[in-house]
């Protein structure tokens, strides 16, 4: 765990949300979550599908809609509690300005019948109103130029761009108001190598010159995310299982899952076709009713009968090294090793 | 072609493919020369637009050449008439990207299955061998049948389905089986069980596997021979080995470069 030498832009602490369905039976995808996100620093989540990653990503902006409500816990965006405060106050002064937010599908955001700039006039106009639309222009035109995007696509129609190039519009202009903190959800899945990398580069330049100070960076793809984050967090079944820096979590990660998890790689590197891809059995538990337990038991290669009795908290090691599991760290490494041979 | 043609399952001589005419001409695959050997797995990487897709419906005879011939065991493969097609579809499948589009929503999956024995043995099984055949291809996939019968596909994940996929061609026992991005749309733990699956089926059933990909990885992961597709054309091809550690043509470093790995460093300032 890093230790924070920086001052904290994000730092959440036990962030509780569940999902109310028709039934009135609460899901909570989001179950006790804390983190903390330094100046400058960049935090990576990833997970197996449905394992609350998403969901992390939207309770953290603070403005809730349902089926998804708020259920405990603080979200503090520099130095500012935005938890228990008006939804509308929210959506006027922190969304946009103090944290943005890019969801999966951003680019399909884009509205086919508007110019760009249009689209950009909106946000500025919502949190700004009454800004002249010369300096919105000049303002838009100076942003998409730092961040290497033409601009003349400020003139252009979505349906008149590629998939990167709307993708890179779209954050372009969740930034525009330079929040401090963006959330990123898989922002480049939908986008082949080349176009993926083109985003990433320009997320990473908004780090670089200071338009975002902090960066939450979702996906599952795992080589990704070590080559763009500095530190990375695993979740699984709504909870966190471990959180380390980047190196620690690929190469030397000490839970169960997460090691399954890196397992699963597959990166064009040499040495990838003499080893075997691990693949995990079992589905997640479903959230309506979790075990009682660890949730990751039933699944788990190293499960003990007392890995079911009680709910497994997430501990730090005098190591440093914080996740989720009953096992001391010696004994997993030693398990690890005696599966190695 | 110099070598014993029985060791080739499947092989095309300027194999073309053009959408459109006039102004709207679109050479979607440009004279592709390929011989797929028996037993082999086999990768065509590409990115979108390189036509990678259009050669995998021309192999599956889903769509017509514009120019060009196929040849399946040796003889130039004719499907024109539907019964052809048929007895093609017997030795050639397809597991495609997205299992949700898959399927045919109205039918349960009891009928998805059912469909591929009737394909395979005829109509003239008794029951019980169909529900046994039906246990087995889906045990094979990790699946339950007791609980699979009575449901519609969409009551599945994605990733079940895509299992599901893999039943079908264990029922089917195909002699080519064509994976169209098969693990785009599924997680990365997933992937890595549908990859396992379809490695084992092809111990079990001796099928071919051909991979259709833009994941250079996953192509390295599973292949033997590996081509790289760009503009309708292969530009490199070789053992996956060659191709993915000792790239030859600019095209496939750039590939390469534009994934991020492990063990070096993600080089973004070429973009």
């Amino acid at each position: 765990m890093t230790t924070p030498m920086t001052r904290a832009m994000l730092e959440v602490n036990e962030l509780t949300t569940r999902y109310i369905t028709r039934f009135r039976e609460s899901i909570y995808a989001v179950d006790h979550v804390s983190l903390s996100v330094g100046d400058g620093k960049s935090l990576g989540i990833a997970g197996e599908s449905g394992c609350g990653k998403s969901t992390l990503a939207l309770s953290l902006i603070g403005y809730y809609f349902p089926p998804l409500h708020y259920t405990s816990g603080e979200i503090i965006i520099d130095g500012r509690t935005i938890t228990g405060m008006d939804p509308d106050e929210v959506r006027k002064t922190i969304l946009g300005r103090e944290i943005s937010y890019i969801p999966q599908a951003a680019m399909n955001a884009l509205n086919p019948t508007q110019r760009i700039i249009h689209f950009i006039e909106d946000v500025v106009l919502a949190h700004h109103p009454g800004t002249p639309k010369k300096e919105i222009y000049e303002r838009a035109r100076e942003r998409f130029e730092l961040l290497g995007l033409p601009a003349s696509v400020l003139q252009k129609y979505p349906v008149e761009l590629s998939g990167g190039m709307k993708q890179r519009t779209v954050i372009a202009t969740s930034v525009i108001l330079s929040p401090k903190v963006l959330i990123a959800d898989e922002p480049s899945s939908a986008l082949d190598v080349t176009s993926q990398k083109m985003v990433i580069k320009m997320i990473l330049d908004l780090m670089d010159k200071g338009i975002i100070k902090s960066l939450v960076f979702i996906t599952h793809e795992l080589p990704l995310l070590y080559n763009v984050t500095d530190d990375i967090m695993v979740m699984y079944a709504g909870q966190v299982v471990e959180i380390g820096s980047a190196d620690e979590i690929v190469f030397d990660s000490v839970h169960p899952y997460t090691r399954a998890l890196m397992g699963s790689i597959i990166v064009p590197e040499k040495g990838l076709r003499d080893v075997k891809l691990t693949a995990i059995p079992g589905t997640p538990p479903n959230l309506k009713n979790p075990p009682s337990g660890c949730r990751f038991a039933d699944r788990c290669k190293y499960v003990r009968p007392e890995c079911r009795v009680a709910p497994v908290d997430l501990h730090e090691t005098a190591s440093g090294r914080v996740y989720r599991c009953i096992i001391p760290e010696q004994e997993l490494r030693t398990l690890y090793e005696h599966e190695k041979r | 072609m110099n070598m014993k043609s029985d060791d080739i399952i499947l092989s095309g001589k300027g194999v073309t493919k053009i959408y459109g005419f006039g102004p709207n001409r679109t050479v979607a695959v440009d004279h592709v020369d390929f011989s797929f050997k028996r037993g082999e797995v086999i990768s065509i990487v590409g990115e979108s637009g390189s036509g990678k897709t259009t050669l995998a419906k021309m192999l599956l005879g889903l769509t017509s050449l514009s120019d060009g011939q196929i040849y399946f065991e040796g003889k130039l493969r004719d499907i024109r008439t539907h019964r052809q097609k048929r007895e093609y579809w017997k030795n050639c499948q397809a597991i495609f990207q997205d299992p949700f589009a898959s399927f045919n929503i109205f039918r349960k999956i009891d009928a998805v299955l059912l469909d591929c024995i009737r394909l395979r043995h005829g109509r003239r099984l008794p029951d019980e061998q169909k529900v046994e055949m039906m246990r087995e291809a889906c045990r094979f996939v990790n699946l339950k049948w007791e609980e699979l019968t009575n449901k519609y596909p969409f009551e599945l994940s994605g990733g079940q389905q895509q299992r599901l996929m893999i039943a079908r061609i264990f029922l089917l026992r195909p002699k080519i089986l064509l994976a169209d991005e098969p693990t785009s749309m599924i997680d990365a733990c997933s992937r890595a069980t549908i990859l396992d699956m379809l490695m084992d089926l092809r111990s079990e059933i001796g099928m071919t596997p051909i991979f259709i990909t833009h994941d250079i990885g996953l192509a390295y992961y599973v292949s033997d021979t590996v081509y790289i597709m760009e503009h309708g054309r292969f530009v490199e091809s070789g053992s996956a080995d060659d191709v993915i550690l000792r790239p030859k043509e600019a095209y496939t470093r750039r590939l390469l470069d534009d994934v991020p790995k492990l063990h070096e460093e993600w080089d973004l300032s070429t973009v």
